[in-house]
């Protein structure tokens, strides 16, 4: 069966603030609603947190950090998950199911199988 | 080549390919199949007659062709290829063929693909049109077409967009996108009128071909049955709405005697049959049917029952309240009740201030209640917001304004 990554962009919060104890309850809601096609995925530490790596002149070359997400935008990318389902309309089923859907945007993507 | 051999083959091409699709789980390599399977066909049957099934003729020689290019890659890639595919089946029963083309329809029409390239699908997969008559249609360079099926038809493998007929629960919405889809193309056709390219005036016919498709794929669906009368009662009014002179003619200045009747029988009969069988919710596409049975019926512009096409505007905004529907709605209400009432209703719709036709209106309107320069200045801004020259001197003509024809 196909995977699929659900890439979650919304508000760029700390998830362990105590404020955003609700929303992770609906997380869990959905973690456990989702049982089933749930493969993997993380919650994120929000963008002032993150590091950009990039080596300068390809492989072997000055590693280049700098502070911060790669791109700035108005949503951040908050946490994944990866799934499991038979196609892309049940991908998008259980997608719409995940609460950052309710107030950001959920990225679906299909995971290469090499594999294959 | 016979014409009705090239129909021929066109009209079982569709079929072959769904159900090729369904058997492959690959639409690019179907396509590939049958496009060659077709060359033959029509190398082949003019010579030696055509066969007595000629679409199994076609599916069981696309998918010899299909084992052939599997069996090849596989031995290019060192692996087995996929047992399954070696026996010829015996003939699709109808029904499985029927099925197979409704999973062509909502495949090619699904909203995971961008709306231009649902069209371009629709267009190559079930309407048979080759990749530069599409692009030729679209009005899009043969290369960027090219590119743009490719990617679609990538992302329904890789993506996994499914190849079946939605459930009941998803069935209305995702019908109304494949109505869409097919209106769209309809309308690039309708748009393009009288001396434009051929192959993008018939896209009109196309969409009326796959519409028909759809009815007797589903022929108790409202929407499906309001969507082809719709097309019908829109498309009956073609050989009156360009003038000798090349300018449209507007509904209320149109030859009547030139109304293709046939098209308007069918599509009042089906207006009739899809309003017994909507359900609570009235239908968009039906009730815009309506909308164009009472003008199609109206034996002139004086004697249209506006009363009822006023009326039918107000279900539709209780299902799609759309400030161009209001618009709609306001010409009805100028010609029930007159000018002033009209202005007043166009006045108050917001947001259509970049939309040509809202300018164009109160033009009309405003040179009916013989305010003159106020009427210029929205036609001079109907023409900023993107009115088509033909059109544009079709509406300075109608105010008598100066740089139009006399």
């Amino acid at each position: 069966m196909p995977q699929y990554a659900a890439i979650i962009y919304s508000a760029d919060v700390d998830w362990t603030r105590p404020e955003y104890a609700e929303e992770i309850k609906d997380y869990q809601e959905f973690g456990q609603a989702a049982a089933a096609v749930i493969r993997g995925g993380a919650a994120l530490y929000p963008t002032p947190t993150a590091t950009t790596v990039r080596v300068a002149g390809g492989k072997g070359g000055d590693v280049v950090t700098s502070d911060g997400p790669y791109a700035e935008t108005k949503e951040a990318l908050t946490g994944f998950y990866l799934l499991e389902c038979a196609d892309l309309d049940e991908a998008v089923r259980v997608a719409a199911t995940i609460p950052g859907a309710w107030n950001g945007a959920v990225e679906v993507r299909p995971v290469i199988d090499f594999g294959r | 080549m016979t014409e009705e051999l090239v129909r021929l083959v066109r009209d079982e091409r569709a079929r072959v390919l769904a159900t090729l699709v369904r058997v492959l789980g690959d639409v690019d390599l179907a396509e590939d199949a049958v496009q060659d399977a077709v060359v033959r066909a029509l190398e082949r049957w003019p010579a030696d007659g055509v066969p007595d099934s000629p679409g199994g003729w076609l599916l069981v020689t696309a998918r010899r062709r299909a084992v052939d290019i599997i069996r090849r890659e596989a031995r290019r890639a060192g692996k087995e290829a996929d047992a399954m595919l070696a026996a010829d089946p015996g003939p699709e029963p109808a029904h499985v063929v029927r099925d197979d083309l409704l999973r062509l329809v909502f495949t090619c029409c699904h909203p995971a693909l961008a709306v231009d390239a649902q069209v371009a699908l629709a267009l190559r997969t079930l309407g048979g049109l080759s990749t530069a008559e599409v692009a030729r249609a679209l009005l899009v360079p043969e290369a960027t077409m090219a590119k743009r099926l490719t990617r679609a038809k990538q992302k329904i493998k890789l993506a996994g967009i499914p190849y079946r007929v939605p459930d009941a629960g998803e069935l209305p919405g995702r019908l109304r996108g494949v109505a869409a889809t097919i209106y769209l193309i309809f309308n690039e056709g309708y748009a393009a009128g009288a001396g434009a390219d051929v192959v993008r005036a018939s896209l009109s016919g196309e969409a009326i071909r796959l519409a028909r498709l759809l009815a007797e794929l589903m022929p108790d669906e409202a929407t499906v049955a309001g969507l082809l009368a719709l097309l019908l009662l829109q498309d009956a009014r073609r050989k009156a709405r360009v003038g000798a002179d090349g300018l449209p003619v507007l509904l209320a200045d149109q030859d009547r005697s030139r109304w293709d009747r046939d098209a308007i029988r069918e599509g009042v009969a089906l207006v009739g049959a899809a309003l017994r069988r909507t359900p609570d919710r009235p239908d968009p596409y039906v009730v815009q049917a309506a909308i164009a049975a009472c003008h199609d019926l109206a034996p002139t512009w004086a004697a249209t029952p506006w009363d009822a096409v006023v009326s039918w505007y107000d279900v539709l905004l209780s299902v799609q309240d759309q400030p161009v529907v209001r618009l709609n709605r306001a010409a009805a209400v100028a010609e029930r009740d007159g000018p002033a009432a009209a202005l007043a209703l166009v006045d108050a719709i917001e947001g259509l201030d970049g939309y040509p036709w809202w300018h164009a209106s109160r033009a009309e309107l405003l040179h009916r209640l013989g305010r003159g320069p106020e009427a210029a200045l929205a036609c001079e801004r109907a023409v900023a917001a993107g009115l088509s020259d033909p059109q544009a001197a079709l509406l300075r003509r109608r105010l008598g304004a100066p740089g139009g024809p006399a």
